[in-house]
């Protein structure tokens, strides 16, 4: 439905031209050709009103119409309908807002490549893995997204993770015996903690992000060293509990699985369609109800998936069995959910993408941007706990051998590889996921290829390039920046 | 060219209007078109009684405002009337401190001496906030708004409604296209497009419609058709007139005397810090404008028109 004034909320698409789709500005003879015709169609409504002598000289050329609703069949209408809103998105393709296409191209690609050459890729055994080993990949490519949407980097989440986990570790085990939630709330806290304290550092004393960081990369690798051997001898730290090793190698009963699935799905789906029902209420356009079910049947569809393959039998045959979604699914949609939110919902969210576009701007308008940076350098930290909780469980212990410079730039890697700007700005928390998956599918197709760590590095590099190739051509041929 | 150029220029002039092209030849008719509106003024307001109608009420009286940087004396002894409803045009060569002056009044860079009235109070704007808190909105051309974020985004940006603690899209939509709706020059394909997707006139018409959506009655301009277009410089001289129409003042600097003699009411013209001369638009020509602005005086403007003090507006020069 096409804009309508607020002076005129009776004004309804019927009496408003429908054009195709709003014309992209790179392409001159359609924009013009669509302007035409709008601006014909509303110049009856802006007759009456031009009787009202304002403008001088130049300013002569422009309708100046002091009837809203005139002005308001100016504005192109926007796409509202399957079709429409279909020419509309490829028409945003064009302009160079390619969003997630990209990513997903690309990891069809690699799915598609490493199934070829290992049939076990594509095995329930290796999909459940893969997930497992991606979460990490994903929860610190989120934490990074914080910092990066405001133009700075973090390099310290890499072993700011390790003392996440070794916190927890360490308290779960004896004398301390705490419960397992109460190492996991300190060992975020802990993370959050120092976090913050590199963030004051960037805003206090107005030093950059990368030099704060990569001091306190440095200055946490020596930290996790102390924080272990302070525990034992030995260098490794066991995960004596088992809800914490069950997050990533315990699995939903297979029930449960569907629950959640179902749950998720009705909560995202119901929230998309109100959405749209109450914009469309209040008289503004929204997207149409045949794209919103679009999405939910997508949504639907890829959660059925992850099901189907988590809760189909992974054992060894006749021997075992495995069935089950990996309950670290539901902690990194969780996660995904609660910052998408933040950041697209709240305030202090909407602050993160002022700030990283025109700092100045953001300034001038009142925003506290001292707060929001600190709070991004806070957050990340807080992500890189949870990421450390999830590696300790995956690996079931946290040892000195962690190497968290690679750890961070894989996590800068699957944000960038998402869509997120090193700039600034753009970005969201489902790039870093997707990013993640991309990453984790590299490291795990290489490996069953029987690949070496170090072609892993050179190939993840060729991946993070192209990602970051395709991004500034899409762009170059936008407009504007 | 964007769509909504496209618009500007496909449109025909709709009724009643004089279809001025675009370009330098429009010059004459835009002149022709001033004058005729001038002289309707000067029917209904006889000369003599124009100096003493209340209808423009004095919004902001600066008096012997001045400012030093260290020994540098940037502006000395300003004494200027901004008029609710009209367009004052401050104009000067480089360096003359017309950016001074519109940092004294809005706040970023307080003055050393004098006093500013504000309604007939004496205020002291000291932070831009204050400015803000009095009405009084500064419109820079590019610092003023996020490429990345939408129209809506930008102009609700640091004033954002919330419900629930939540951000209300829907009521700052609907505000959002109302606010641009009253300005009713701005023709954008969404309202949900990014900023940096628009044209210079356009940025221009977001950043004034967020300016003036909080309740502004004093606008200010920096230099607010540098860097445009003919078409869109008409769009932005447009939307110019539509703040007056609602009352509200406009201080404009520009570079730009075409654009000065087809909006203004009043010209202030500043020459090393001081004011060279203030009057009503009818006072000057381009010609003396360019010899005031470059030397400081001219022959050719008629000190003796202007009835000194009769308007709060003194002539130094």
């Amino acid at each position: 439905m096409a804009p309508t004034s607020e002076a005129d909320p009776g004004t309804t698409a019927d009496a408003t031209p429908i054009a195709p789709a709003p014309a992209p500005a790179p392409d001159p003879a359609s924009a013009s050709a669509s302007a035409t015709g709008t601006a014909t169609a509303s110049a009856p409504a802006s007759a009456p009103a031009t009787s009202t002598l304002v403008g001088q000289g130049p300013a002569d050329i422009l309708v100046a119409a002091s009837d809203p609703t005139a002005t308001a069949a100016a504005y192109q209408p926007e796409p509202d309908n399957l079709g429409a809103y279909f020419s509309a998105w490829i028409n945003k393709l064009r302009g160079g807002e390619i969003g997630v296409l990209p990513v997903i191209v690309g990891l069809i690609l690699l799915v598609v490549i490493f199934q070829a050459e290992n049939s076990t890729f594509l095995t329930a055994g290796n999909l459940t893995n893969l997930i497992g080993q991606g979460a990490q990949y994903m929860l610190l490519g989120m934490a990074e997204v914080f910092v990066l949407l405001l133009g700075d980097i973090d390099l310290s989440i890499g072993y700011l993770m390790g003392i996440g986990a070794a916190v927890t570790c360490i308290l779960i085990g004896a004398p301390y015996s705490e419960p397992w939630w109460v190492a996991c709330l300190a060992g975020m806290g802990a993370t959050t903690a120092l976090g913050t304290v590199q963030g004051l550092l960037v805003t206090l004393l107005g030093l950059p992000s990368f030099v704060v960081t990569l001091a306190g990369q440095l200055a946490f690798s020596g930290l996790l060293i102390v924080i272990i051997n302070s525990a034992n001898g030995s260098g490794v730290i066991p995960v004596n509990n088992n809800v914490i090793n069950d997050l990533v190698n315990g699995n939903m009963s297979p029930l449960a699985g569907w629950i959640a699935m179902i749950a998720v799905v009705v909560l995202f789906g119901g929230f998309m369609l109100y959405r749209g029902q109450h914009r469309r209420h209040n008289g503004l356009h929204a997207q149409p109800l045949a794209v919103t079910v679009l999405k939910i049947v997508v949504m639907a569809g890829a959660g059925i998936a992850v099901v189907a393959v988590g809760n189909s039998n992974r054992g060894i045959a006749g021997l075992t069995r495995l069935r089950g979604v990996p309950w670290v699914t539901l902690i990194v949609l969780g996660v995904l959910g609660i910052y998408e939110f933040t950041l697209g919902r709240t305030r202090f969210g909407r602050y993160f993408y002022a700030i990283g576009g025109n700092a100045e701007a953001a300034r001038r308008a009142g925003v506290n941007i001292r707060m929001i940076r600190t709070s991004a350098f806070a957050l990340s930290g807080l992500t890189a706990g949870v990421a450390g909780i999830v590696l300790a469980s995956r690996l079931g212990s946290i040892s000195t051998d962690l190497d968290g410079g690679t750890e961070v730039l894989y996590a800068v890697a699957a944000a960038v590889i998402g869509g997120t700007s090193l700039f600034g700005g753009r970005g969201k928390m489902l790039y870093a996921l997707l990013g993640g998956i991309v990453i984790a599918t590299i490291y795990n197709g290489l490996g069953l290829l029987g690949l070496s760590a170090q072609d892993t590095y050179i190939v993840a590099a060729l991946v993070l390039l192209v990602a970051v190739t395709v991004d500034a051509v899409a762009r170059r041929n936008s407009v504007r920046r | 060219m964007t769509a909504a150029d496209a618009t500007h220029g496909a449109r025909p002039a709709s009724a009643g209007r004089a279809p001025a092209g675009a370009g330098s030849g429009s010059e004459p008719a835009r002149g022709a078109a001033r004058d005729a509106v001038r002289e309707t003024a000067r029917e209904t307001v006889p000369e003599a009684d124009r100096v003493s109608e209340p209808e423009s009420e004095v919004l902001l009286q600066l008096r012997g405002v001045g400012k030093h940087f260290g020994s540098v004396r940037a502006l000395s002894d300003i004494n200027l009337d901004i008029h609710a409803g009209k367009v004052t045009a401050l104009v000067g060569d480089n360096g003359a401190g017309k950016s001074t002056l519109i940092k004294a009044i809005a706040g970023i860079a307080a003055p050393d001496e004098g006093e500013m009235l504000w309604q007939g109070r004496s205020v002291h704007i000291r932070t831009p906030k204050d400015a803000t808190d009095l009405g009084i909105a500064t419109v820079y051309q590019d610092l003023a708004l996020c490429d990345n974020l939408d129209i809506v985004q930008n102009m609700f940006l640091g004033r954002e409604q919330l419900k629930h603690r939540l951000l209300d899209e829907s009521a700052m939509e609907s505000g959002a296209k109302s606010a641009l709706a009253e300005l009713s020059v701005v023709t954008v394909r969404s309202i949900r497009q990014v900023v940096g997707s628009l044209s210079g006139g356009q940025r221009q018409a977001v950043a004034v419609a967020k300016a003036v959506m909080g309740n502004a009655k004093l606008v200010i301009m920096d230099e607010p058709t540098a860097a445009l277009g003919v078409s869109q410089t008409a769009m932005v001289l447009e939307l110019i007139t539509r703040l007056t129409e609602r009352e509200i003042a406009v201080f404009v600097i520009s570079h730009n005397l075409t654009d000065v003699f087809s909006v203004a009411d009043y010209v202030a013209v500043l020459y090393l810090g001081r004011l060279a001369a203030v009057g009503p638009i009818a006072q000057f020509d381009t010609q003396n404008t360019v010899e005031l602005i470059t030397t400081g005086s001219s022959d050719r403007f008629n000190h003796s028109a202007v009835p000194v003090g009769a308007t709060g507006i003194d002539l130094k020069g």
